[in-house]
């Protein structure tokens, strides 16, 4: 098997506040295929967007890595001098933001932010660098590129912004995207045209791309493998067609459960009771124990760890061959 | 865009009546201008051939015409003080007012800029924050104290500076300069520092709060996502648009640098407009007054519409709205 583009091994980040120290991210561990697309899924403070900026460098004080090792195609990233990893980020891991409203500087033409990017990270002329970010805006879908590349953000509609983003993401040719939510701030018919463009660049550049997204719906149709993620750690990662038809981890099966179908069977939806603990008040045990259905003394005690099934992983003590299942 | 540049020059002229109006008054609520001129023994009949010389019997509309029209063309009627007519006077003032209040903003912005940005990107360290401490005394000392201060340490006790007057000037047609002289020069230094020490502290701290905004912004966090260099994200992306709001205020300041020059003239006896104007108001000389009045207004309006054009180079998405409503 050849070498992961990006391989997580038990990633850990902490956030310092002047009272405690808060684990946001706690043992996370994934790699990501040349060409593959994983999908991050999970409610909102599971810990997605931070390990996607965790990757890229970019946690900001007073947050930082505490843990675990980041390797970018072999070459460990976690940890590099601030200069090194600047030349990757843009270059050798593209990152496309959630919201494309306010990720364009509104006083500069999208061409010169295209150029100064491409500017950045290749030895290219003036000229060279307006003909590459012609082509890109062509890549991504933006009509008439040669004329629309001398606009500003504000001539652009979202889903065009978007698209803008995205050819500045690519523009140096990464090996790695990390999609940071990319269609939750746009209307749902532009949505499918970005994670469109989105699955068709990463085939056709063989580009890995990590999607963070809470909506399952764009995970099913884009992803290759996707990870669940619930509070700071990974419940269950596996091929995509059998985390959605066939999800192991209570919690997963929870999330499933709660996907509407058109089918329009009139029964309720499944629905997970609680909420994800804070980070300051995450229990002892399993993170998830308070809300299971399942749960059993060991998961009040013990922490779970990955255990392999098939194509699948799941932190989850049900699935431990040592206890005979009577749950699951 | 025109339309627009149109449109403010047009709301310009309309102030200016305004003000016209105000300054106008003043010579019919301060007591009647004749007697300002005659002694007191001047018989009667003389003192009606002033009035009628002076046009004072005519109806206050045409008198009002009769003295905008001649204002508009810089005839602002003769000083009661100095027997001269004002348009001289302000004249002769006048570069040496603009010259001080041109040093004092130049200093302002520059120094205002370099410390606020400074001060935004290295805001926990030390001499960050003595800045932030000292601007606050720049903000609240009045700007004769620092101007006092100054004199008595730099002109009085070390005896570098003169502590009044503006050196040697040269004279360019009637345009006189003390910027090409040692002694003009190091005359210049006290009063402008005075005169542009509040604007800069003020630039200082909005530069300062702007930047902070600016950077904390989803943009600079893209901009350092796509691997740009620290240098291109603090001075190219983030300065441009801290500095939107920073030409507002640093237009705004330079026509209160003007109109408090008023203050560090008087302390520095600079032979500028404001100690014209500080002598004429002990002599209720009105012409001077009134004149003085326009000449700051004017150069507040002409400053104002200055920025509104400047604005719209500066932020693309203004250009848009002014075009589509212009």
């Amino acid at each position: 098997m050849t070498e992961p583009v990006l391989s997580v091994r038990n990633l850990q980040v902490e956030f310092a506040t002047r009272r405690h120290t808060l684990r946001a991210i706690d043992g996370v561990s994934f790699d990501i295929a040349k060409g593959e697309v994983l999908g991050v899924v999970g409610e909102s403070g599971a810990g997605k967007s931070v390990t996607g900026l965790a990757v890229i460098g970019l946690i900001d004080p007073p947050g930082r890595i505490c843990g675990g090792e980041i390797r970018l195609s072999g070459l460990r990233i976690d940890h590099l001098p601030a200069e090194e990893i600047r030349r990757i980020r843009g270059k050798r891991v593209g990152m496309i933001f959630q919201d494309p409203l306010t990720s364009l500087n509104p006083l500069y033409r999208i061409g010169d932010q295209i150029v100064e990017t491409i500017k950045t990270h290749m030895s290219l002329s003036d000229s060279a660098a307006r003909k590459r970010a012609i082509d890109l805006l062509a890549e991504v879908g933006i009509p008439a590129p040669d004329k629309r590349i001398d606009g500003y953000p504000h001539e652009f509609s979202g889903g065009m912004r978007q698209r803008v983003v995205i050819a500045l993401a690519i523009c140096a040719e990464p090996e790695l995207i990390i999609a940071d939510e990319p269609t939750t701030a746009l209307d749902v018919s532009v949505q499918a045209q970005i994670i469109g463009l989105i699955k068709r660049l990463g085939r056709d550049h063989g580009t890995a791309v990590m999607l963070v997204t809470h909506d399952m719906g764009v995970i099913a149709e884009t992803c290759d493998r996707v990870a669940v993620m619930y509070s700071g750690r990974i419940a269950e990662i596996g091929p995509v067609g059998d985390v959605v038809r066939n999800p192991l981890h209570p919690y997963a099966r929870g999330l499933m459960g709660a996907i509407p179908t058109l089918a329009g069977d009139d029964k309720r939806l499944v629905q997970i009771p609680g909420a994800m603990p804070r980070l300051s008040a995450i229990p002892p045990g399993c993170s998830f124990n308070p809300r299971c259905a399942f749960a059993f003394e060991r998961c009040r005690i013990e922490r779970p760890e990955p255990i392999r099934r098939g194509a699948q992983a799941v932190a989850c003590h049900l699935f431990d061959a040592s206890v005979k299942d009577s749950a699951a | 865009m025109l339309a627009f540049t149109v449109r403010r020059a047009i709301q310009a002229i309309g102030v200016m009546i305004a003000v016209g109006i105000i300054a106008f008054s003043m010579f019919r609520f301060a007591g009647d201008p004749v007697n300002q001129m005659v002694s007191i023994d001047t018989p009667a009949a003389e003192r009606a051939a002033i009035r009628e010389q002076l046009g004072l019997n005519d109806p206050i509309p045409v008198q009002f015409v009769r003295y905008f029209a001649g204002a508009a063309q810089f005839n602002f009627g003769i000083s009661y003080q100095f027997r001269q007519p004002v348009a001289t006077l302000l004249k002769e003032r006048m570069p040496a007012t603009l010259e001080l209040a041109t040093v004092a903003t130049i200093l302002a912005i520059v120094f205002g800029i370099l410390t606020g940005v400074y001060s935004a990107l290295r805001r926990d360290s030390i001499p960050a924050k003595i800045l932030q401490a000292v601007s606050l005394i720049g903000i609240s000392l009045p700007t004769f104290l620092i101007g006092i201060l100054l004199i008595y340490l730099f002109a009085v006790t070390l005896g570098w500076l003169p502590s009044f007057g503006r050196g040697q000037v040269v004279r360019i047609g009637w345009w006189t300069t003390g910027l090409l002289t040692v002694s003009g020069l190091k005359a210049l230094i006290m009063p402008s520092v005075t005169l542009g020490l509040f604007q800069m502290t003020l630039i200082m701290r909005l530069v300062r709060a702007e930047m902070l905004e600016v950077l904390r912004t989803d943009y600079i966090r893209f901009a350092r996502a796509r691997g740009l260099t620290t240098r291109a994200i603090h001075f190219g992306h983030a300065l441009r648009n801290t500095l939107v709001p920073v030409i507002t205020v640093a237009g705004l300041q330079f026509g209160s640098v003007i109109a408090f020059a008023i203050i560090t003239e008087t302390v520095f006896q600079w032979p500028g407009m404001g100690l014209l104007f500080v002598q004429a108001v002990q002599n209720v000389d009105i012409p001077i007054m009134a004149a003085y009045l326009l000449m700051v207004s004017l150069i507040f309006v002409t400053i104002n519409l200055a920025v509104d054009i400047l604005y719209t180079v500066v932020d693309p998405r203004l250009r848009a709205t002014v075009s589509r409503a212009g």
